[in-house]
């Protein structure tokens, strides 16, 4: 994908890297285009040719050897971006790896994703983060950037080597899966984002606080005995850090929102000026401690699904725009380490293959928010990190995905293109599927059941 | 009734009055010289422990004993468990010996309704990690059943550690559904958030105990201390141990066991004749026959197994 213009002056710009795929010339028959930031929303013909959109309008003539889809009925979205995956890439690569976790990216009509640093080793030196992005050169089926650590080992001691890490590659920097404990570490690495440049994402927790804990603290913990993770774990690291960063004048993201109280901290911390962005996972935004009552373990995941109240309060902010964009925080775990008592099992949950249906199913359809809010927030995810948001204007690159909004579908009938399977979603009935993804020029997804057009 | 028994949840009143009434006519059996039936002939319990215990196993396995069932206790130490084995493969294995019931006690909340799912026996929760322990919670209805007769619009007062206690979960969901008031009393550090949803009342002082007709103390367990959760066993013993001046005469007292003399009771109030604390221990036995019968024999079991056993004497 191509490199946004620096919104600041100096920064060195981002790169997501993929392997080479021949440039698409499609021409997607009436399809019903809907790009709200581009103004689009109606049934035309697209053709993209040599990987661009060329040209929208009606009765197009397919080029020589482009490919025809027919897509009457279907409706041809920019394609999702998700800036909070989980690869498990190097280390854990029986649960995924860049090839399965890009393939399950682009079943979800993702066109880029953003990979987190917790792996084995974590990405905190530039050496891991180059043979990364050697990798992602070959197996990754959509463009892949990949997130460095903030502290060495994500220990929350000393500074990674972030200079150079930017330089090399990073896109940005967090210590996902676990915070910043300490807040004067905190405070030197929005001082060296001044020379560093890139955006610090952070999971936002209080240790202290979240103590044992496996589940949103509250009626239900209190009901199965399981030591609960109150929601002030999070708002109050949230301000913390609003604080920091406001006083240094930096730019942070906070990753994967989950309750009321952190919604209020960044509403705050917004209105002061601070430059802060936030996300919310399709999990949080559909699912509550309700749906833990059967201790199930693809239910368990950090922060933990919180109170009905919660998810009100996370679907409002949705809206107003006070949560920039979604990110899945897709976490595959293996399943014999989820299969186990609850206490026990693994914090995660996978959600690339389903966010857009479970969305599209659980927000979209009940008339929470409407299908061009949700197209909205799901491809806005690079943002904040420097990249090009997607859209379908002629001239664009093209990445597009292409969903039957009519279709029905069980999560996991059909197995996942995720080497795991341990989704929050499995087993339920959803409507929406994509059936197409086109990512930076190229194919990258074709549901096996969708017929091949004509090729002229 | 369903096929297992894994919270008082899975219990509606009727359950659990046909549970006691049970109870009572296995009380009879244990009365007489020989104290078996042979009622689970041919079956087999298992029973699972990954966590030491010495009433509710020793009761699981006299249960099983007096009904004739084939037994086998398998602990965590010294078996496979040790060697790493997962909960899903043990249960596997111990499946394949086709047994009747799995009586499971585990440190880890839910394990028992895993273990539910992974075997065709019938699954007996005897305490998940600080989920919940129905049998306990069974065996307390009775014991305070055969005491007052009725247990409808009681006040009982659950005193102590309710954060860490499965006794106390599964007792408030039990006392609530026989018609008691319900209200639970501890230092703020050790009542969990959101447990008044069960049903119960909250209170932090021992001010209004008078009022209770049944006082329930918890077990406090030296190893919380670690966290802080209470200054000092010194000021929680000054605050909520019951002791001669606290329990009324009138008011009955229950415990879990073990005790700790001196922590949540004092000497005085465990030999007094309001204490119940035998009559606890006793009642084990007769009442996890009960849940056996119910399961296998009774109205939970499958037909095929219920009508091949109505030709055989039975205590009621």
């Amino acid at each position: 994908m191509n490199p946004a213009p620096a919104p600041s002056g100096g920064r060195p710009a981002v790169e997501l890297d993929r392997a080479g795929s021949p440039p698409a010339t499609v021409l997607l028959r009436r399809a019903r285009l809907l790009d709200p930031r581009a103004g689009l929303d109606g049934a035309a013909d697209m053709l993209i040719r040599d990987g661009r959109v060329a040209e929208l309008g009606e009765d197009l003539a397919a080029p020589e050897g482009a490919e025809v889809v027919d897509a009457e009925g279907l409706h041809a979205l920019p394609a999702f971006v998700d800036p909070h995956v989980h690869l498990r890439t190097p280390g854990r690569e029986d649960e995924e790896d860049i090839d399965s976790g890009t393939r399950a990216a682009a079943a979800g009509g993702f066109c880029a994703i953003l990979a987190q640093p917790n792996t084995l080793p974590v990405v905190d030196s530039a050496p891991v983060l180059r043979s990364l992005r050697e990798r992602a050169r070959v197996e990754a089926r959509i463009p892949t950037g990949f997130l460095a650590a903030i502290t060495v080992g994500q220990r929350g001691e000393e500074l990674t080597e972030m200079a150079e890490l930017a330089e090399a590659g990073a896109v940005a920097f967090t210590d996902d899966g676990m915070p910043v404990r300490s807040a004067g570490v905190m405070r030197q690495a929005l001082q060296y984002q001044r020379l560093a440049g890139r955006l610090l994402a952070l999971h936002e927790e209080d240790p202290a606080l979240s103590g044992n804990g496996v589940m949103h603290e509250g009626d239900v913990s209190a009901l199965l005995g399981v030591a609960g993770i109150p929601s002030v774990s999070e708002s109050t690291m949230v301000a913390r850090d609003c604080a920091l960063a406001g006083y240094e004048e930096g730019r942070i993201h906070i990753q994967h929102v989950s309750a009321r109280e952190t919604v209020e901290a960044i509403a705050g911390a917004k209105a002061a000026g601070i430059q802060v962005t936030c996300e919310a996972t399709p999990h949080h935004l559909l699912l509550t401690d309700e749906d833990v009552r059967e201790l199930d373990t693809n239910m368990k995941m950090n922060p933990p699904l919180r109170a009905p109240v919660d998810r009100e309060a996370l679907i409002e902010a949705l809206r107003s725009g006070l949560i920039d964009f979604i990110a899945t925080d897709h976490a595959p775990h293996a399943r014999e380490e989820k299969e186990q008592p609850f206490e026990h099992a693994p914090l995660g949950v996978t959600g690339l293959e389903t966010a857009f249906a479970a969305l599209h199913t659980g927000l979209v359809l009940p008339g929470l928010i409407d299908l061009g809010l949700l197209v909205e927030r799901m491809t806005a995810g690079g943002e904040p990190f420097g990249l090009l948001t997607p859209s379908l204007a002629p001239g664009s690159a093209a990445n597009v995905s292409l969903v039957d909004l009519d279709a029905e579908w069980e999560v996991g009938e059909a197995g996942y293109e995720s080497r795991s399977e341990n989704c929050a979603f499995a087993g339920r009935r959803l409507t929406g599927r994509v059936r197409m993804t086109i990512a930076d020029g190229a194919v990258a997804y074709r549901e096996r059941s969708f017929a091949l057009g004509a090729v002229v | 009734m369903r096929r297992h028994l894994l919270t008082v949840d899975d219990l509606s009143r009727e359950d659990i009055e046909r549970i006691l009434g049970r109870a009572e006519s296995f009380a009879e059996v244990s009365g007489r010289e020989i104290k078996k039936v042979p009622t689970l002939r041919g079956r087999t319990v298992i029973n699972l422990f990954y966590e030491a215990s010495t009433r509710t196993q020793s009761s699981f396995e006299l249960a099983a004993k007096r009904l004739s069932a084939d037994l086998v206790t398998v602990k965590a130490s010294g078996s496979a468990v040790e060697k790493g084995e997962s909960l899903k493969d043990t249960v596997q294995t111990l499946s394949a010996y086709d047994p009747a019931v799995i009586v499971i006690r585990t440190p880890d909340a839910g394990a028992a309704g895993l273990v539910a799912r992974w075997t065709r026996a019938s699954v007996i929760n005897a305490g998940d990690g600080k989920h919940e322990h129905p049998t306990q919670a069974l065996l307390d209805l009775y014991t305070l059943r055969r005491r007052v007769g009725s247990l409808e619009g009681l006040g009982v007062w659950i005193v102590g550690d309710v954060l860490h206690s499965r006794v106390a979960r599964s007792n408030v969901l039990a006392f609530t559904r026989m018609g008691c008031q319900v209200t639970v009393c501890g230092p703020p550090t050790l009542i969990p958030r959101g447990i008044e949803s069960l049903g119960c009342e909250v209170r932090y002082t021992l001010d209004e105990l008078p009022g209770a007709d049944v006082v329930y103390a918890l077990r406090m367990q030296r190893e919380r201390m670690q966290g802080s959760f209470v200054p000092s066993l010194r000021e929680y013993a000054a605050r909520y141990q019951i002791d001669g001046r606290r329990l009324g005469p009138n008011q009955l007292l229950m415990h879990p066991g073990p005790v700790n003399r001196g922590v949540e009771l004092s000497a005085e109030v465990i030999d007094s004749p309001q204490a119940l604390i035998t009559e606890q221990v006793e009642s084990g036995v007769v009442v996890r026959m009960a849940v056996l019968y119910e399961l296998l024999a009774g109205r939970g079991a499958p037909s095929g197994a219920r009508s091949s056993l109505e030709s055989e004497p039975q205590p009621a």
